[in-house]
Parts: C-alpha cells; structure tokens; sequence
C-alpha cells in the first residue's frame, strides 16, 4: 500500500502550485483592473466553461483519490475485508490500555485496530518518528471505532491521541510502541 | 490640526457625532463592540502562537486551553456577528429604502451580543471551563476537568448572545416584509419569497419577457438566507446550550446525571449539523451577498450573470443544510453513506457555489475598468483571494482518502480555517467598513492612507502566511488542540508567529487611523443618546451642519 507520507508529498506540490497560481492571478487582476482595456465583458462561455471546469474539478477529486488512495476504499469496504490481526485497544481516564506492551505487526498484513472510549471522546492516531502522521480516527465512546490498515515497510511508531479531551489530554503519547516488522 | 488635536477631534474635526441618526450610531457601537472583541482575539492568538513555539512559565496548561476555547467564540461572536449584524442592520433597510422594523430591538442585539460574550470570556478567565468550541459529549459535563460554575456561567453568556442572534433574525424578516406608518401595503408574502430566492430560481426557467421583477435586491436576497442559517444555528446551539446547562445545575444540586444517557455519535451530529451553519451557511452566503454589494457599490453597476448569482445562493442555502457530515468524515461508527454523499459530494458544491460568487464578482469589477485602487477595491480582491485559497483546502480535507492524514492537524485551522476567517471573511469586512465609513460618519474623513496601506499589505501577508506555514506543520504531522512541549514544529510556528504578529500590527493600525479619523471626543459621542428620528438612516442634509 502506498505510504501515506507519498499522498502528503503529493498534496503539498499540488497546493503550493494552486496557491501561487491564484495568487497572481488576483495580482495580475488588480493591476489590471485599474488599467483600461479593449473589452470590459466577460463573455458568458467563459463563465459556463468555468462552472464546467468547477464542477468536473470538484467530483473528480474524490473519484481520483478513491481509486489512488489505497485507504480510501479499504476504509469503507473495512467490514468486507478479513483483517491479519487485530488488536482491542480501550481508552480511560486519558490512558491507551493496550492488549500487550508492543503491538507487533508484519509488514503487508492487514491489521484492524478495534478502539473503544470508556468515558470521553478521544482520538487514535499512529506518528512516525519524525511526528508526521501514518493516521487517525477519532475515538467515540458508546461506539465501536475501528481502523484497518496496511504498512508497506519495517518502522517503529507512536500512538497519539489526535482529539482534544481536556487538557488531560494533551500528553496522551505512547512512544515506539508498534513495531512493523520485515514478514517472516 | 497639530497631533493632540486631531486626536481629540478627529482629521480636520469633520466627525461630528451630534449629527448622526441613532441608527448610524447604532451601527458604529457594533463596529465599535466588534473591533474590541476581535482586538481580544488577536491578542488570544498571539499568545497561542508564543505557546505553539514555547510554552510560557506563566501560563498553565489548563489556561492555555481556556484560551484556545475563547478564542474562536470571541472571534465569531464578539468580532464577527457584531460587525455584520450592525452593517445588515443598516444596509437592509438602507437598500430597500424603509426604515428598520426595531431600532430598540437592534439595539438589543448589540448590548445583549455584547455582554453574552463578556460573560463567557469571564467564565472561562477565572474558571478556565475548556470544552472547546466543538463540545463534544461529555466533555462539556467532564466534572473531574471543569468548574460546573464556571460552565454554567459560559453556557449562559453564550445563550445571551445566541437571544441577541434571535433577535437580529427577527428584526431582518420584519424588515423585508413589514408596512412602515403611512405606507401602502406591502406585499409581505411575496417580499419574503424573493427574499428567500424563489423568483430568481423561477425565473432561470422562464423567458426573459415573463422573468418576474425581483422585490428585493440581491444583497439583500443574501443577507435574507443567510439569516435563515443564522436562526437555525442559534436554535441548535441554544438547545444543546440546555441539554449542558441541565447537567452542569444537577451536578450543583447533588445529582449526577448518566452521561450515556446522551449518544456522542447522535450529539456529534445535531451539534455539527448547527455549528456548520455558521462555516459552510451564514459566512459563506453572506460574504457572497456582501462581495455583490461592494462589487454594485464599486462599479455602480449591475451584477453579471445576476439571476445566476441570486440561484447559487438558493442552492448555497440548501448545501449548506446538507453538508455536515464532512466534519464527521475521521468517526469510523458514522455510515459511509453519509461521509460519501453529505461529506464528499455535497461538499463539492461549495466549491461551485462560492467559485461562481467569486467569478461573478470579479466579472463585474471588470465590466468597470478602469477602476482606482481605493481601499474598499483592495481589501475586497483580497477577501475574494482568501476565499480561494480556502475553500480549495476545505474540499481537499472533506474527501475519505485525505482526511485520514489531515483531520485535526494545522491544516484544517491554518490553511482553511484562518485564511477563511482572516484573509476572506475579515478581508471582506474591512471592504464594507472602508466603503460604509464615509455613510455612517456623515463624511468623517480617513487620517491616513498610508496607515490604510501598511494595514491591508500587513494583514494579508501575516493572514496568509501565518495559515501557510500553519498548514506546512499540518502535512508533516502537526495536530491542533494540543500542546507541544519540546519545539518539534519550531521551524514552521516561529514562522507562523511572525505572520501573527503582522495581523497584530496590521490591526493597530487600522485601530489607530480609525480613532484619529473620528478622534476620542467622536469614539465617545457614538455611545451619547441621538436628538434624532430613529427611523432616519441618514440625516437630512440641513440635519448634517
């Protein structure tokens, strides 16, 4: 499965150039509205070309991410899916209970987070070393919250709570505590 | 006029506050009420923007998170819905050329928005009652975190502002279809159809010799739907408002509620369904309406593509009603339904709705040029600006595959959350403000443009680069509501407080060249009593010497 560091990268080039594009685009638009011109009219093709344009930009993406983003549809056929592993993790009085003190995970496998709140509403997010997020879910008590989810390559990853939950809740860190490991 | 004097009587003493009418008075107490709040917000975010680089001796943890909680409703209610609420106030009864329904009524609105949100920013200084803006359930009940007086107190200032809100609601709809004294008889039902837009829609189906004449205009088309959102928010925050208040005054009294008793899923969903009225409802139909305006106001000419624009605010309406659950798109127990068809496709549509207000407006500041650079043109290509790089960024983060690394990170509150709210909404603020200064002050003059330069140049360099760089830590892993301790995004946030700290003086100076424009004795003469008519919008022009 694609990293989800790839999709990161990808995002932050696609943004940059839309940022700067629009940009200049508005300074060149405010130069050039204090300037006269030939034609003041915009014309109604171009105005239906740019809702055209609005409207195939705006479904595509998520047509385009669904079927690049390996997650996406692993994510909401999840139930359909036979997980490698599982693990049962509870959330209490701001603390991570975890089935064993390292969770353990072969690259390529399938692994279903099942994660349940005994009081507050939490969040479940897996960091690498470097803080860049792998993901998150949000943790809902009363509910099961649960994540399947592929790794590609050998790491060492830390467990963050990514939702606000007093400020208890800031310091929900469990450091290296899931390793991915080469497949044996 | 040496210093001092302009000072005391603002540039060239032409501010006279014993020639307003109490509703441009009224107006400029809104304006007066919303740039102290959003004075308190600025400094709330600096202090956020030190703790992000280095958390301060001084200030606690549980302080911090007061703060972060303040701090939006500040900005939103105090800043935000004081300013628009008072230019509505007056530009609804200003475009349709009859009086507003209650000028007392306003004037409610304003004292009670005001003191609403005083009170919840007190409960939360002294308290620190931190459930954040979201509330999710329980926390807002969490008793071993939070004072139950103190959130008592900051339930109740934030339904003091929410009654203001119904009252502004009222007033609005009144306005469009009430019978001044001595007036024919107007045709209420028909003034609120065109109001809430269904002529314009009608009429893309009809031909141009049967369209039927628009009663209201278009500014106040928009400002008339998105008061619909803005009552059906206040509704749903004062009943959750409730449900809290009924837990924290049972725990006083002795008696624990179940917190199960509430399904946080259920509650995570009515709560979004309302606060989201406020995101993707109210802001974005009413900074369309209000890009129209200033475009006409500008230009003095017609909109393009008018019965386009006044359809897209219908469906803009209706979106917004409908979009929710793209807040929801990381709750793993919320059906994929929703998350695909309410998160990912109709969230889709804002980027066509707000991409047609955007082209819209620049379409007919074009059909004007050449135009000159005032500071109303300016300051509204720059909210056009930040609503484009906004709204792009929301689209991406409400879509399943993106969101899974971008929820709750500084993506969400830099790039999409801040620039919306300080580079588009703000931005777009200052246009009218700009624009509306001459009206309301009876022909105040401004004390300096240069002050007026630095403050559009710095605000929108700190505004846009601050939710930049803020958005740069997001996609290398950094989340909000949290606090780190050991500088692992320090790069990015000292960046980012540089970017703050340009919106703090971009501020100043706008504060500064607005008091030396009106000056102490003219900031002072807004609160005294007017001697004259409170159905006068303007003064006559004997009335003006």
């Amino acid at each position: 499965m694609v990293d989800s560091q790839v999709v990161l990268n990808g995002q932050t080039f696609a943004y940059t150039f839309y940022a700067i594009a629009i940009i200049l685009l508005m300074l060149w638009f405010g130069y050039k509205v204090t300037k006269s011109g030939k034609t003041n009219q915009v014309s109604s093709t171009l105005f239906y070309s740019f809702v055209a344009l609005l409207i195939v930009m705006g479904v595509s993406l998520h047509i385009v991410t669904y079927h690049t983003i390996p997650w996406a549809s692993m994510d909401l056929n999840r139930k359909e899916l036979k997980a490698d592993k599982a693990f049962d993790i509870n959330i209490q009085d701001h603390k991570f209970f975890l089935p064993a003190e390292k969770l353990v995970i072969q690259v390529d496998d399938k692994v279903m987070f099942n994660v349940t709140s005994s009081d507050l509403t939490y969040g479940f997010g897996l960091f690498r070393s470097d803080h860049s997020m792998v993901f998150q879910m949000q943790v809902i008590p009363g509910h099961l919250n649960d994540i399947l989810w592929k790794f590609d390559k050998p790491g060492v990853y830390t467990i963050r709570s990514t939702e606000y939950s007093g400020p208890k809740g800031a310091q929900m860190i469990l450091k290296d505590v899931v390793e991915v490991v080469a497949k044996q | 006029m040496n210093f001092k004097q302009t000072f005391m009587n603002g540039e060239q003493g032409l501010f006279k506050p014993a020639t307003l009418t109490p509703m441009q008075k009224l107006v400029l107490r809104f304006v007066v009420v919303g740039l102290i709040y959003y004075a308190f917000a600025v400094i709330e975010g600096m202090i956020m923007r030190i703790y992000q680089i280095q958390p301060i001796e001084a200030i606690q943890d549980y302080q911090y998170f007061a703060i972060l909680t303040a701090h939006p409703l500040v900005g939103i209610f105090g800043s935000t819905y004081s300013i628009v609420f008072g230019a509505f106030l007056f530009l609804v009864p200003y475009l349709m050329k009859k009086p507003l329904w209650s000028y007392k009524l306003a004037n409610w609105t304003c004292i009670l928005i005001g003191s609403g949100t005083l009170t919840f920013w007190l409960a939360g200084f002294f308290t620190h009652y931190a459930p954040l803006y979201t509330l999710y359930w329980p926390l807002p009940a969490d008793f071993t975190q939070f004072n139950p007086l103190g959130g008592t107190f900051f339930v109740l200032g934030i339904a003091i502002v929410m009654t203001g809100t119904v009252f502004f609601v009222v007033n609005i709809f009144k306005t469009i279809v009430y019978t001044p004294d001595g007036w024919e008889k107007q045709p209420a039902k028909a003034l609120f159809l065109s109001a809430m837009g269904l002529s314009g829609m009608t009429n893309l189906f009809r031909k141009k010799e049967n369209q039927k004449e628009h009663l209201v205009s278009l500014p106040v088309a928009a400002i008339a739907r998105g008061t619909v959102d803005t009552a059906l928010n206040a509704g749903i925050i004062l009943f959750t408002g409730v449900l809290i208040l009924v837990y924290l005054i049972a725990h006083q009294i002795g008696i624990d509620l179940k917190n199960t008793a509430v399904d946080a899923l259920l509650y995570k969903n009515w709560f979004w369904w309302g606060l989201d009225l406020i995101a993707d409802g109210l802001v974005l139909i009413f900074v369309a309406g209000t890009w129209y305006l200033l475009a006409m106001l500008i230009t003095g000419k017609t909109l393009f593509m008018q019965n386009i624009a006044r359809a897209a605010l219908l469906l803009e309406l209706v979106v917004s009603w409908t979009v929710w659950s793209h807040h929801l798109m990381s709750d793993q127990a919320q059906p994929g339904i929703l998350k695909v068809a309410s998160g990912e496709m109709v969230t889709a549509f804002e980027l066509i709705t707000q991409g047609l207000a955007f082209f819209i407006t620049l379409a007919t500041l074009w059909s004007a040029r050449p135009l000159k650079m005032t500071n109303p043109l300016k300051f509204l290509l720059g909210g056009l600006m930040g609503f484009a790089l906004a709204v792009p960024a929301g689209i991406m983060q409400a879509d399943l595959g993106l969101n899974r690394i971008l929820h709750n990170t500084q993506w969400i509150v830099g790039p999409h959350v801040h620039v919306a709210v300080l580079v588009g909404l703000t931005m777009t603020l200052y246009s009218a403000i700009y624009l509306l200064f001459p009206i309301v002050t009876n022909g105040a003059k401004l004390y300096s443009q240069k002050l007026a330069n630095f403050h559009f140049w710095a605000h929108i360099t700190g505004g846009v680069g601050m939710g930049a760089f803020m958005g740069m830590a997001g996609l290398k892993g950094m989340l909000r509501r949290t606090i780190y301790l050991h500088g692992e995004f320090n790069l990015y946030m000292i960046l980012a407080g540089i970017c703050g700290l340009l919106l703090l003086l971009a501020f100043l100076a706008f504060f500064f060249n607005i008091v030396m424009s009106v000056g102490l004795k003219g900031v002072i003469g807004i609160f005294a009593p007017s001697k004259l008519d409170e159905k006068l919008l303007v003064p006559e022009p004997e009335e003006q010497k």
